[in-house]
């Protein structure tokens, strides 16, 4: 235990370091490559200028380089590997592709994730603004919102194994434990497999991801909404209006920018979802999504590098436009107005 | 009668006391200012008015009626806040529309309105701009335009030039006098801690000091009468020199002699139970003049010379323990710091208070 501390500590010191240490290594390897001579003011401002063009690139380098590494390199190799057979062997065409648009499980899966765009990003942002607006105004509101973002400190197979005992079902004569079926029995109604009711299963999972995220919205949209002027709610209050349209006319409009961060984030994770239906489903009862039948298609079974390769690639062709946009968006909020 | 008339007005949030029982009467047409310093109430008392913060004791009428419990909007009033509070995300034409599109006014009626307005304020060519492309004298001045559109009965302008700079301050503060000529009718509230705004804009002053009014009255009167030390003081740029005294003699003129020495004969009446009695003395920095005689108010060192060429500050010490005496000379005065100089001034020009900080004045 204190071994592993103190080698921790260490690596983390040394890391340091010798970052430290490659910033000033590789200046004092510029100052050398270009001299400033004191007698030549001429060519010591050439070389200033020269220093100033190299040196952002020389300390980014290492950045960089990792970057293409752990980055661009997986990218190129996915899409080629899209055009070659389940060993990534032969070259076969498009024959993945046409594969794709007419296996049922992908088109399944396509329209699952289409479903989860349509509920997980709009509930979470809705949610978590009605909750940042309500628990503004109360003694115990700053309770409340721990209660609400807490989901976000599980992870999400955490959170699905929490939710599994929700949903649980037992057959027969068993008790049963699940909270859902609990509640439902106790209102005189019959216990149900909720996860594997096709369709509406989708919407179970859901709202997971929904319990998880809502706390994320909420705190970054009741932050947007603490930086409304006073005023400009005071103003609008003598003008007459109510607080359903001073919600919609006067705070809404001026957190557009924020709220449009906080639905794309969403959407760019629900793009992604996977952990959650590994857990509950596994894909099962046409819950699949694409990022699980990517998953399916490499490791478990599939062994399919040319079939999940294409199924990478339609995710990040999802993520990719609305991840440009997201991050214009922030940094527009972030530059001001 | 569009005017407000408030009775015992009192505020406390929980325990803490802010307001202290007002009783004003403001009338129909009255351009009236608010004036203190910061924590002095000025600004609660101009947000009761308008309805955003609530009575705790006391009655507050509008045009006749009570409005303790009216909200805001019903009570014929319009504000313009300290830093605009514009709409960001609308244009002029859509903030100043906004309070009638509300009331579910008509377009036409609505377009009529917001264009006299712009047009009064000069805004006609910005109405399709968003405020953040507007300067901030044009952004007061959609404020005001957005509270002309209202149509009020009572304008409430809560410290509309503080953030603005001086030379707007100046156009802004001529602008708004220039408004209220253009509505005589209309019942004009201004709180200010600036007391250039409020003697150039009031028709009364309201000089209020830790939730309580300490004198109502014209600029002028303010000026030349305060009632009170408070008044005396914060009226005026430099404050009024107040020095501590004892009453020597009474009668239809009162003998004081200052700490420091030297008796004065101020020509305001006391009883004779004042005699022996603690008072203050003051004069106005603007009042004392320089003496070359032996006929003197009091004498001492310059230890700081501010020539401000239309006017030089002379700050005089030598009264014993006391703060500097400031005298404001018209024009270029040829002294130097260290010098010993003399005063006097017009005995009308003195001002005499009692133990307690009244003034002897009647």
């Amino acid at each position: 235990m204190i071994s592993q501390i103190v080698s921790a500590v260490g690596v983390v010191i040394a890391g340091v370091f010798a970052c430290a240490l490659y910033y000033w290594l590789s200046d004092k390897l510029l100052q050398i490559v270009f001299p400033v001579p004191k007698e030549n003011v001429r060519a010591a401002s050439i070389n200033l200028n020269r220093r100033a063009v190299v040196r952002p690139w020389l300390f980014m380098g290492p950045a960089l380089i990792l970057l293409g590494v752990y980055l661009v390199y997986p990218v190129v190799a996915t899409f080629i590997l899209s055009f070659y057979d389940r060993g990534g062997v032969n070259f076969v065409g498009l024959a993945n592709y046409r594969w794709a648009i007419f296996d049922g499980q992908f088109r399944q899966s396509i329209f699952n994730n289409i479903l989860w765009l349509a509920v997980v990003p709009a509930a979470c942002t809705f949610f978590g603004l009605v909750i940042a607006v309500l628990t503004d105004r109360i003694w115990w509101g700053n309770i409340a919102k721990s209660l609400v973002f807490m989901p976000m400190a599980i992870s999400f197979v955490g959170a699905s194994v929490i939710w599994k005992f929700v949903y649980e079902y037992r057959g027969g004569n068993e008790t049963q434990i699940g909270l859902l079926n609990a509640i439902v029995q106790s209102f005189g109604g019959d216990p149900q497999v909720w996860i594997s009711m096709p369709f509406w299963n989708n919407f179970f999972l859901m709202v997971i991801l929904i319990w998880i995220q809502t706390g994320f919205a909420m705190v970054i949209l009741s932050a947007a909404l603490r930086g409304i002027p006073e005023e400009t709610i005071e103003a609008a209050v003598i003008d007459g209006a109510n607080g359903w349209q001073i919600f919609w006319k006067i705070m809404v409009p001026q957190i557009w920018g924020t709220i449009a961060v906080v639905w794309t984030t969403i959407t760019i994770l629900v793009l992604k979802v996977f952990d959650i239906v590994l857990t509950m489903t596994n894909g099962q009862w046409s819950t699949m999504v694409l990022a699980n039948l990517m998953f399916d298609w490499m490791f478990r079974g599939g062994g399919d590098s040319g079939r999940s390769a294409v199924i990478a690639l339609v995710i990040m062709a999802a993520v990719t436009p609305i991840m440009i946009w997201n991050i214009r968006q922030a940094n527009k909020e972030m530059g001001g107005h | 009668m569009a005017g407000v008339v408030m009775k015992d007005i009192r505020k406390a949030y929980g325990q803490v006391k802010v307001l202290h029982g007002i009783d004003l009467d403001i009338k129909q047409g009255e351009f009236v200012v608010f004036v203190g310093p910061s924590g002095c109430g000025k600004s609660t008392l101009l947000r009761m008015i308008s309805g955003l913060e609530s009575i705790t004791g006391g009655e507050m009428y509008i045009d006749g009626q009570l409005v303790n419990e009216v909200p805001p909007s019903r009570r014929g009033i319009a504000m313009v806040f300290q830093s605009y509070a514009l709409y960001p995300h609308m244009t002029v034409y859509d903030n100043m529309a906004f309070g009638m599109r509300i009331a579910r006014e008509s377009r036409d009626e609505i377009d009529r309105r917001v264009r006299s307005a712009a047009e009064i304020l000069q805004l006609t060519p910005y109405l399709d701009r968003l405020p953040k492309a507007l300067s901030g004298g044009q952004r007061q001045r959609v404020a005001i335009g957005r509270a002309i559109c209202r149509d009020p009965k009572v304008f409430l302008f809560d410290e509309p030039l503080s953030n603005l700079d001086a030379a707007l301050r100046v156009a802004t503060r001529i602008e708004i006098a220039k408004l209220k000529e253009q509505m005589p009718d209309t019942t004009m509230i201004y709180v200010t801690h600036d007391q250039v705004e409020a003697m150039t804009l009031a028709d009364r002053i309201v000089v209020l000091s830790a939730g309580r009014i300490e004198q109502v009255g014209a600029p002028l009167e303010l000026y030349e009468r305060p009632q009170n030390l408070f008044v005396a003081r914060f009226i005026g740029s430099p404050a009024m020199n107040i020095i501590p005294a004892t009453v020597t003699g009474t009668g239809e003129a009162t003998m004081v002699s200052m700490k420091g020495g030297k008796s004065v004969r101020v020509p305001v009446a006391t009883g004779t139970s004042e005699k022996g009695k603690a008072a203050s003395f003051g004069v106005r920095p603007e009042d004392l003049s320089v003496a070359t005689g032996e006929d003197y108010l009091f004498e001492g060192r310059i230890s700081i010379v501010e020539a401000l060429g239309e006017v030089t500050l002379l700050y005089i010490e030598g009264l014993a323990d006391r703060e500097p005496i400031i005298a404001k000379i018209p024009g270029i005065l040829d002294v130097t710091k260290g010098e010993t100089i003399r005063f006097s001034a017009d005995p009308r020009k003195l001002h005499l208070f009692d133990a307690e900080g009244k003034t002897f004045r009647i």
